[in-house]
């Protein structure tokens, strides 16, 4: 249909585009992952797999990311049980408000990221709002400190950042589930909690599924609120990553656990891809 | 259907001939959407094991009149009762009635066999009987090869059959059903009217059907209820409803019919040129003449008939029949239904006996 020089002319861009940012640095991520550091702080280019080695047998490393899957798993659950009944109620109750409350949702993605954790950090703090509050209204008699610089604060600033996410495509599916099957299941007999447990979960398990995989992704990677609100306890596995490409000047460690995180990422997509389309009824 | 079959006048087939006591009655119902106004004083009643359809012209209200009944939608004011019990107040999961949706409305991530069995499922029956009355239910539409199938791996037709299975498999005393033939093309509905019809010969439920096919209507029901803008235009079995129109709309939407416009005077009806004796009072009046009523040639007619001239206008090929339009020497234009085979010359005599011109009454214009 079109000729060929058109079809070179429209897919270059991209195709440049990525290769040049995205292919290409993953490409030299992998041959960093698999060089050394010399004594004399200077990457020597000496293919080995001592790095992976490392990453695989030092405690550190796996203990950094399991607190990070842990972390992520919470935000993944707070975020859709937050998620799930705005979705929810904006799909089946929310009339003719629908679209405003819609762009309530939407509108904190519009503000930085960064301002977001910072309101948290003013919010949780020991001089914070609400350590404040707590001891002017004497429930408390000192700050509480878990609030802030604790796995706590990381675990609420992402669920705050990352609701959206899961909100989104739980709401696409819930939009897309066939009305006159839920007069279907009424006129069956089937209660209103039957008919939501039996028709209207089920049918938006997809959207579920989408929106846990954002939340689960993104958190996991995530490394500015563990950096800003984590304190030592709340240290994600991308706070070391970005260590070893900073202060501790080894690209070629922080390349090898950069595309062990990409693996253990990539394979999740797939795998909700997969349960994505099995549960599916288009 | 077959027009010669509704010929003869018939002694009152009437609703008395009914019997069966009363299952489902709709009292003075009436439904406003804002200020549209949808239906005005609906009542109707339908009796055990009846089909009853409820016939109309789309925007006519007839699927706001089913959901009111199913309780996807409240009356604005009226009554509904079931036997004893007002169902208008009841949750639509609580009525006793089930509903064969329109586009079948059929659960896509459960499999046939589940889908059946949703309604006994729900009601916590236990396995062997859900188990047992699913394998019935399944085999009476003819669905148990399919049993384990997706709903989108199995056809149209095998849908709707689904879908009635769903709603029967629950016995309930009434099954709606919103126009369920619609989505079938034309031979397979043919089809499924006969099968629909005889099932619920067989499983003696009452059904309200709703359609605006009005030539299903008069194969399929014991009554019909005819509806038109929100309004109850005539109830009647099907051939009464045809044979006796209560209104010139309900004379032209079932069927074809000649509209005449006559004047009485002292028991003579007066249309243009033509004139016949009446038994009705002076005044205006309108009458409904059916094609298949008027004959060719009225050489050998008996004298009581009306007779008039015409030259043939148009001929329209029916198969079996065929429809001329004649322009009558008054300047009159009448459609008349003949056999096919007949030669016709473009001139031509026509006639009909008077008491096939049925008093209508004119139909006010609604919006």
């Amino acid at each position: 249909m079109f000729s060929r020089a058109y079809k070179f002319v429209v897919t270059a861009p991209p195709l440049i585009w990525v290769s040049i940012f995205l292919l290409l640095p993953y490409f030299l991520m992998l041959c960093y992952s698999f060089w050394a550091v010399s004594p004399s702080q200077t990457i020597v280019h000496s293919w080995n797999i001592d790095n992976y080695k490392e990453l695989l047998t030092k405690g550190v490393y796996w203990e950094t990311l399991l607190r990070s899957m842990w972390i992520a798993v919470r935000v993944t659950l707070f975020s859709l049980s937050l998620g799930y009944p705005m979705a929810y109620f904006l799909s089946f109750y929310a009339g003719r408000k629908k679209e405003i409350l819609y762009q309530l949702v939407i509108i904190p993605l519009w503000v930085s990221y960064l301002v977001r954790a910072y309101a948290w950090k003013t919010i949780l703090g020991s001089d914070g709002v609400l350590n404040t509050l707590l001891q002017y209204v004497h429930l408390t008699s000192h700050p509480l400190d878990f609030l802030l610089y604790s796995p706590f604060a990381v675990v609420l600033t992402l669920t705050h950042i990352y609701t959206p996410f899961t909100f989104l495509p739980v709401y696409a599916a819930l939009e897309h589930v066939p009305r006159n099957l839920i007069e279907a299941s009424h006129d069956l007999g089937a209660s209103p909690a039957q008919t939501f447990w039996k028709i209207v979960f089920p049918l938006s398990l997809p959207g579920v599924v989408a929106g846990a995989t954002f939340a689960f992704v993104l958190s996991l990677g995530d490394f500015l609120a563990p950096l800003l609100l984590g304190g030592p306890s709340g240290i994600m596995i991308s706070n070391i990553v970005v260590s070893l490409f900073g202060a501790a000047y080894n690209w070629p460690l922080g390349a090898a656990i950069s595309l062990g995180m990409l693996a253990i990422v990539i394979s999740l997509l797939f795998f909700s891809e997969r349960l994505e389309k099995k549960w599916s009824f288009s | 259907m077959n027009p010669s079959s509704a010929t003869t006048t018939e002694a009152a087939t009437p609703e008395s001939a009914i019997t069966k006591p009363t299952l489902l009655r709709i009292r003075n119902v009436a439904k406003s959407f804002g200020r549209n106004l949808v239906l005005r004083d609906i009542s109707l009643n339908v009796a055990e094991g009846e089909f009853l359809t409820i016939l109309g012209e789309s925007g006519s209200g007839k699927t706001t009149l089913l959901r009111i009944v199913a309780g996807f939608e409240s009356a604005t004011s009226g009554e509904l009762w079931m036997g004893k019990e007002r169902l208008d107040s009841q949750s639509p999961y609580r009525r006793r009635v089930n509903t064969v949706f329109q586009n079948y409305a059929l659960f896509p991530h459960l499999t046939v066999e589940e889908n059946v069995a949703y309604g006994l499922r729900v009601a916590k029956r236990p396995p062997q009987e859900i188990q047992q009355r699913v394998a019935e239910a399944l085999d009476k539409v003819k669905m148990t090869a399919h049993a384990t199938k997706k709903p989108s791996k199995i056809s149209g037709g095998q849908q709707q059959r689904v879908a009635l299975a769903r709603a029967l498999v629950n016995r309930p005393e009434l099954l709606l059903l919103d126009e369920p033939l619609s989505a079938l093309d034309a031979n397979l509905r043919r089809q499924m009217q006969v099968e629909l019809k005889s099932l619920q010969r067989e499983v003696g439920i009452a059904f309200l059907f709703v359609t605006h096919d009005q030539e299903e209507a008069m194969v399929m029901s014991d009554r019909i209820a005819l509806l038109r803008s929100g309004e109850l235009e005539q109830v009647a079995t099907p051939r009464r409803i045809y044979s006796h129109p209560a209104t010139a709309y309900v004379a032209q939407f079932i069927g074809y019919t000649n509209l005449l416009k006559g004047d009485v005077r002292d028991g003579i009806v007066r249309c243009g040129t033509l004139s016949w004796p009446t038994s009705l009072p002076n005044g205006p009046a309108l009458f409904s003449l059916r094609p298949e009523n008027i004959r060719i040639g009225g050489v050998d007619s008996p004298p009581s008939e009306v007779r008039v001239r015409g030259h043939l206008l148009q001929r329209a090929f029916h198969g079996a029949t065929e429809l001329i339009r004649v322009e009558c020497s008054n300047g009159l234009v009448l459609t008349a239904r003949t056999q096919s085979a007949d030669s016709k010359t473009s001139e031509l005599e026509l006639a009909f006996s008077p008491e096939q011109a049925i008093p209508v009454r004119e139909s006010p214009e609604r919006s």
